[in-house]
């Protein structure tokens, strides 16, 4: 029997500059195993640059149901964005 | 393993190695931390994002004195967010200098012992409330000429706080404009104190771009780099031309008299800096600077109980565990 029951979540790096992206996940016995099989079933044409695979237990996660006021979007509170404050005419970039 | 050793190119020596990650900064590619780097590279980032990092946090203190005073719950409720996107701004950069293997702790203790700086902008005092105002615009729309620029440093980390901190800092700039803006409309005493302020501040954020090109001792190495991508005159030029216009529509006076269009330059001519100014503000001479490190140490110190309470609640956990 193996023992593959590990689960790993897998982020890839399309190209430099950009942020690792969540893929999915794999089963591995560990994170070089897990690496190993992220670039079989994920990067077979040429979709990353870098992986990351961390163990899915290690991931602290929150749920929209947790807790209304987490996610709200402060919809009371438009001046946090720019557009909320108007330009005189004669300005044309700020 | 040595830090220095992360993603050394199997079998090259350190010619070779400078070699690639020279032609991968040439070639518009970013470095990412776990890539072999020159150790000066390294430690240049890491001084220039902590010290980023540190003018966020201090920046903090000057508009923070005045949160108690805003003048109407609404511009209270808009500088408390404000305030609060500068410690997160904070937050993003220490992180990604924490990604070339610098410890936050180090970070902080450098700020304390002087050995890193911070942008001297923040050792000028706010004594009105129109300060506010001359700080959300001049002072942010200078430092967003500069982040715009680093959105293309080389260092992907750095590059990408860059990317979510302009995002935030437009609400930033507008906010403070409005309050200049509103001030020119009102009373006389209103358009003295709102020119005060800007007679006060011009100058000093005419500083925040740095020394002159033909002083500034680290540019020529930081733009082969790419950490530099524009040369301080040339972002300071930038942030002067798109400033004027501004300062025209609501009735404020840049404080130069030397300050007019060039037609054949296409920019606008301007007046000697004081730089003698810049290198006392820099050196910890500056009006405010010794309040803004005690201000800075004490409240660190105030929250060594915060700290040692998480440490001990930590050990028991895993001793627990341990037990388990």
């Amino acid at each position: 029997m193996t023992s593959h029951t590990q689960l790993y979540e897998i982020f890839i790096r399309s190209q430099r500059g950009l942020d690792h992206k969540h893929v999915g996940s794999l089963h591995a016995d560990d994170a070089e195993q897990a690496l190993q099989y992220a670039r079989d079933v994920y990067t077979r044409r040429s979709e990353g640059v870098s992986i990351w695979a961390v163990k899915s237990s290690d991931i602290a996660a929150s749920q929209e149901s947790d807790c209304g006021s987490f996610y709200d979007p402060l919809d009371d509170k438009p001046y946090r964005h720019a557009s909320h404050y108007d330009l005189p005419d004669e300005v044309k970039s700020l | 393993m040595d830090r220095r050793d992360i993603g050394r190119f199997v079998g090259m020596d350190q010619a070779e190695e400078e070699k690639v990650f020279q032609e991968r900064v040439d070639a518009e590619e970013k470095i990412e931390p776990k890539d072999w780097m020159p150790d000066k590279y390294r430690k240049t980032l890491i001084r220039q994002i902590s010290q980023h990092a540190h003018s966020e946090v201090i920046g903090m203190q000057p508009e923070g004195n005045w949160l108690t005073r805003a003048p109407t719950l609404h511009r209270k409720a808009v500088l408390l967010a404000k305030v609060q996107d500068e410690g997160g701004h904070g937050l993003y950069l220490y992180s990604a200098a924490e990604t070339m293997g610098v410890s936050r702790e180090e970070m902080i203790d450098d700020l304390h012992e002087e050995r890193a700086k911070y942008a001297s902008i923040f050792n000028y005092p706010t004594l009105t409330w129109s300060d506010i105002g001359a700080i959300g615009w001049l002072v942010d729309s200078a430092a967003i000429v500069n982040q715009i620029s680093l959105q293309r440093t080389s260092y992907g980390p750095y590059a990408r706080a860059m990317v979510r901190i302009c995002k935030e800092e437009s609400f930033h700039q507008r906010q403070g404009y409005n309050i200049m803006m509103t001030l020119m409309r009102g009373s006389d005493e209103q358009k003295a104190m709102a020119q005060d302020s800007v007679n006060r501040f011009w100058w000093p954020v005419l500083m925040m771009f740095g020394p002159h090109d033909s002083d500034s001792v680290h540019s020529a190495q930081n733009m082969k780099w790419k950490i530099k991508r524009q040369s301080n005159d040339d972002l300071r030029q930038k942030f002067i031309d798109q400033t004027v216009e501004q300062a025209n529509a609501i009735g404020i006076l840049l404080p130069d008299p030397d300050l007019k269009w060039n037609e054949e330059r296409g920019h606008y001519d301007f007046g000697e800096i004081d730089w003698e100014e810049f290198r006392r503000s820099m050196s910890g001479g500056g009006p405010c600077s010794r309040l803004r490190l005690a201000h800075h140490r004490q409240v660190h110190e105030e929250g060594e109980w915060v700290r040692e309470a998480m440490r001990v609640y930590e050990n028991k956990k895993r001793s627990n565990q341990e037990a388990a």
